[in-house]
């Protein structure tokens, strides 16, 4: 009888060590967009290439989290999408390799900086300039006034109207405060970050939450990356996206080879591949209204115009970096966030 | 006690180990295959020879891994021994010297020597760079691990521990060396870096500086600004506890004690909640009670007053928890009100006690453990959710939702994380003893198996209406909870095109049907299978760690048996992100290499669920008379076969409880999954919450929906197959308990 639990409890044992995933001629691949995109890169890559493409999804931030605990053995070759600001971390941290596509004399000049100001570690495959949407129906029972800049904000009737996600967790929101800092300096754009705190309802954790919850109604005006709200707009829901007056910041999304990746020669083939004119095209089936990198690539007519938008000279190293993040990071938790509302 | 009977020269547990280790050593692939468990393509591949695939004892033959040849002792020397009796010392000192030594040479080379050479820079000073590297331990590691373990364990029962009971010390060195490996390792790694520096070195005033934070521990709401998340998660858990609790109460109480006619509407609505994927509630709240709400707009336009966003924030969380972890609550509670012996309350109304008398005497105190664990379990519950708090949490931070995104969010602050880990920790601990203390050392023992006929009487009319009308009310708020969500999965746009379709199901679950069968078309028929397999592998082998332990914990008396009841619940006191990220640092290199397969996925749920099989297994073993072990062992049965015979068939409510429990966990948990999920297996939470990320939230709610269907049935096969329990001879309320 002694024998049965014994057989039980030592087979639990090996079963659990001795299960492993295919590691056969593959390409792993993490992918920081949203699913659809995802899939349909996967996919078309599958096609163009015959490598298979495992595929998984998570943001930006998880996606830097699991590189960095599996740095000394590392799973995945490729990671691609997402916000440029992790990717610039993880390329400080030396998490991402060092690669000069043959594509790179296609690029918009942003995409190239991207990589220069990372050591060639990264390389932008999108942009997307900051903004906010409204609630058009929601804007109406309340008799708001529209909103066009980003002073407008601070008027006291957008008072509880108004949704970002806290800058502590959401990318999208530390590039709304270096963006602030920026266009009005940083004295001046700290004082903005008080008069928005005023009217502020919520700090989400996530940066497109604000404009979600203002497609659901649940919100009036959110500040988020001018993309995601068309997103919304799209789907069906009332939403109005606004490039405000003063100009605005924005975020490269960015692509990077692991470090140690046990596929390289075919990361370096779907690196290439993700850089040219048909694969950024692909965007155009998914509702993703970033403006594509390659020059040659289409933009989506529904996206926000960038020639009619001002956009900042956003200095990505300066704000990239641990220490400036920190350092800012900590003055809005002591001079903005405790601030009653 | 025939293990004791020392006269026997035959020992056939030691000869399977014996047995066991060899193979392990001589027949296995020694390092972990890459193409998975059931992939047998090693066996015609190079097999015995090919470095990748050799047993220990071929690579040592071909002069490779030599630092394997010294297990080639610790494996003979139980030899020697085989044919003495028991009582011979010399029997239990060769097996603990060989079993010790075995595991510990096994553990330590595994640390020493990883797939970079040498892992710590002394040894590679001493030795010099060794230019080879180890993998992942495979089958015969494993398997001549547990040998070894089990060859110690036999030889620490030989010395007379536990009374010479080898199934007992067996069982207690084998949840000792899992729950060490998978939830003291993996957390002692992630917690050490609440003391580590920017750049690498360790430092108690990082430490300090991130604990005394006043985002942690500010009191600014006691005058309108906002408190720390350590206050905020402690009073939340508080209310849910309670709250869960006494819910949890009404309605075992109702189902019963009472007559009332519909308890299986009741029964099957507050399992519904534990059923539900993650966000789902939080999405049907919001639909109802948000700011463009129904019920939000209904109401302002009555009483022409201004919608408001009370829902985000402490009111939304403590509904929503309240209408997820009530069902926990339930559920630890039924077995706890039958178990409960007909025989004490007649004997108080024999004594001419009214009902009420006894209610408030007899039962209510009876169900002291299940009250106590029932407030644990909804305390750690609301500790540890991470959904809710982020759909509903508003500007009220919690610590669970804060560990998240220190680790995921713009700070990458791992160390925070493990601070914040700490402090929900310590909250969690706490409870736990608080609760240890508030049940004192009382018996709560009513099943005897004396006699036990009799049946529960009914509950005091004074506690029956208010105790019906609060389940019925909340029955009613669920129901509509319900609705919602199922109306969700058939709209168009939720909450902006009402139209009914089902185009939502048809993308999500649609098949195709071909000359070669059955093609899954749909979106999510991957994870759906991935999650459902997962879920059936994981729950059984939860269940069974789970009531070994409880048994253990509750029927055996050891050494350090409190650090090891504390060691099964700490994998429950963690909230999952910090168990997905501890996970992935731990088992990410080897000696244990099992990041991005289906097993990190099974053995995290394992040890995520396992205390709820542990607490529901105390609380029923609790109410069983130690005199029935007794009986049983005097009339020759070993501790195993009262096991089985005795104790298992009463603890059918304990075991059902774990299962569905674990099951059900594993198809709806988040936290943790979230980092595990890999390419090939994705799970149905992580897909769903990709849908909602996407505003795809028909999709996610049909997906989610389904998925409740599923579990539904799941469970009502599980109570097939567990069976019914019954517990003494009761007749009135027989038809109507246990469906």
């Amino acid at each position: 009888m002694n024998r049965m639990t014994a057989t039980l409890a030592g087979s639990l044992i090996a079963f659990t060590a001795s299960i492993s995933a295919a590691q056969a001629d593959k390409l792993t691949l993490y992918c920081s967009a949203q699913e659809d995109w995802c899939q349909l890169m996967a996919r078309s890559f599958e096609d163009a290439t015959g490598i298979d493409v495992d595929m998984t999804r998570k943001s930006s931030g998880e996606t830097f989290a699991q590189i960095r605990a599996e740095s000394s053995n590392p799973k995945g070759d490729v990671w691609w999408g997402g916000t440029g600001d992790p990717h610039l971390q993880a390329a400080e941290e030396g998490l991402t390799m060092e690669y000069m596509s043959p594509m790179r004399d296609q690029l918009h000049d942003w995409a190239i900086s991207q990589a220069e100001s990372a050591g060639n570690r990264t390389i932008g495959i999108y942009s997307g300039a900051l903004g906010y949407g409204y609630n058009t129906d929601l804007l109406a029972a309340n008799d708001l006034p529209e909103p066009s800049c980003w002073k407008d904000l601070l008027k006291p009737e957008y008072k509880g109207h108004v949704q970002m996600a806290n800058p502590n967790s959401s990318g999208t929101a530390y590039t709304t405060l270096a963006s602030m800092v920026q266009i009005f300096g940083e004295e001046e754009g700290f004082e903005f970050m008080k008069g928005l705190h005023a009217n502020i309802n919520q700090y989400t954790k996530s940066g497109s939450a604000p404009i979600k919850a203002a497609g659901r109604g649940e919100n009036t005006i959110g500040i988020v990356f001018m993309h995601d709200a068309v997103a919304q707009a799209v789907s069906g829901f009332p939403i109005k996206v606004v490039a405000p007056c003063e100009g605005t910041g924005y975020e490269i999304g960015s692509m990077s080879i692991i470090d140690g990746a046990r596929n390289e020669d075919e990361a370096k083939k779907f690196y290439d591949w993700a850089l040219s004119a048909e694969a950024q095209n692909l965007a155009l089936q998914v509702n993703a209204f970033q403006v594509p990198s390659n020059t040659g690539a289409q933009t989506s007519d529904k996206a926000p115009d960038m020639s009619t938008i001002k956009l900042i000279d956003y200095d990505f190293v300066k704000y990239g970096s641990s220490d400036e993040r920190k350092r800012l990071l900590q003055k809005w938790d002591e001079e903005v966030s405790v601030l009653p509302q | 006690m025939r293990t004791v009977s020392a006269e026997k020269t035959a020992h056939p547990v030691l000869i399977f180990w014996i047995i066991a280790g060899w193979v392990g050593f001589c027949l296995l692939p020694w390092y972990m295959v890459e193409d998975g468990l059931w992939s047998f393509q090693w066996l015609f591949d190079g097999y015995p020879f090919d470095e990748d695939y050799a047993p220990a004892l071929f690579l040592i033959a071909q002069g490779e891994k030599l630092w394997l040849a010294p297990l080639l002792v610790p494996l003979l020397m139980p030899l020697l021994v085989m044919r003495r009796p028991k009582a011979d010392p010399l029997y239990a000192r060769v097996l603990i010297l060989s079993g010790a030594l075995g595991f510990g040479w096994l553990i330590a080379q595994g640390f020493s020597i990883g797939i970079r050479g040498f892992n710590y820079d002394w040894l590679e000073a001493l030795f010099g760079d060794l230019k080879i590297r180890q993998f992942g331990m495979g089958y015969g590691a494993m398997i001549c691990a547990s040998a070894f373990l089990f060859l110690l364990t036999q030889g620490i029962a030989a010395r007379g521990a536990i009374n010479g009971d080898v199934f007992v010390v067996s069982a207690i060195g084998g949840v000792i060396a899992i729950v060490t490996t998978f939830v003291f390792f993996p957390i002692a790694k992630m917690l050490f870096a609440a003391f580590v520096t920017e750049d690498g070195a360790y430092s108690i005033s990082v430490f300090a500086a991130k604990f005394f934070d006043d985002r942690l521990w500010g009191l600014g709401c006691l005058w309108g600004a906002r408190c720390g998340a350590a206050w905020n998660s402690l009073f939340l858990a508080i209310a849910v506890g309670f709250i869960t609790t006494v819910l949890g109460l009404a309605f075992a109480l109702v189902v019963t004690r009472s007559g009332f006619r519909y308890k299986r509407a009741l029964r099957a609505l507050t399992v519904l909640p534990i059923i539900t994927p993650p966000f789902v509630i939080g999405l049907a709240l919001i639909l109802l009670f948000g700011l463009s709400g129904s019920v939000t707009v209904f109401f302002a336009e009555l009483f022409g007053i201004q919608p408001t966003r009370w829902l985000y924030g402490l009111p939304g969380v403590l509904i929503a928890q309240t209408l997820a972890f009530t069902p926990i609550a339930f559920l630890v509670l039924i077995g706890v009100v039958e178990g409960v012996s007909p025989s004490m309350e007649e004997a108080a109304q024999t004594l001419r006690a009214n009902r009420w008398q006894v209610f408030r005497t007899v039962s209510l105190p009876l169900m002291r453990p299940g009250l106590a664990n029932a407030f644990l379990l909804g305390f750690i519950e609301s500790m540890a959710d991470f959904g809710n708090p982020l759909v509903l949490g508003g500007n009220f931070d919690v610590l669970s939702t804060e560990i998240f995104f220190a680790i995921v969010g713009a700070q990458y602050d791992q160390g925070r994380a493990a601070v914040l880990a700490m402090v929900l920790l310590f909250f969690t601990l706490s409870a736990f003893y608080a609760q240890r203390a508030w049940l004192g050392k009382k018996s709560y023992t009513t099943v005897t198996g004396k006699g036990d006929a009799g049946v529960h009487p009914l509950m005091p009319t004074g506690l029956a209406i208010p105790v019906l009308a609060v389940a019925i009310g909340w029955a009613l708020f669920t129901a509509v909870v319900y609705t919602m969500i199922l109306y969700g999965s058939i709209v168009e746009l939720w909450g902006v095109d009402n139209s009914l379709t089902f185009k939502h199901y048809v993308t999500a679950f649609s098949v195709r049907i071909e000359e070669e069968g059955i093609r899954w078309t749909g979106a999510a028929w991957d994870s759906f299978w991935t999650t459902i397999s997962i879920a059936a592998i994981a729950a059984p082998l939860t269940a069974a760690v789970g009531l070994v332990t409880a048994y253990l914990l509750t029927r055996q008396s050891f050494a350090g048996k409190n650090a090891f009841e504390f060691g099964t619940m700490l994998s429950f006191a963690i909230p999952g992100t910090v168990i997905g990220v501890s996970y992935i640092l731990a088992f990410n290199v080897p000696p244990i290499e099992i990041t991005g397969t289906g097993v990190i996925l099974v053995i995290s749920f394992i040890f995520r669920n396992m205390p709820v099989g542990v607490r529901a297994g105390i609380a029923s073993m609790s109410q069983l008379d130690k005199s029935l072990d007794e009986s049983s062992l005097t009339l020759g049965a070993n501790s195993w076969q009262t096991f089985r015979k005795v104790i298992l068939p009463l603890l059918r409510p304990a075991i059902l409880a774990a299962l569905v429990y674990s099951f059900v966990r594993a198809m709806t948990a988040i936290s943790a999954v979230i980092f595990l999920v890999s390419a090939k297996y994705d799970m149905a939470t992580s897909y769903i919450i990709g849908r909602v990320e996407n505003n795809d939230y028909g999709l996610a709610i049909a997906y989610s929906t389904t998925l409740i269907f599923v579990m539904l049935t799941a469970v009502g096969l599980l109570q097939l197959l567990v069976g019914r329990v019954k517990i003494g001879r009761r007749t009135q309320l027989a038809s109507e308990r246990m469906k």
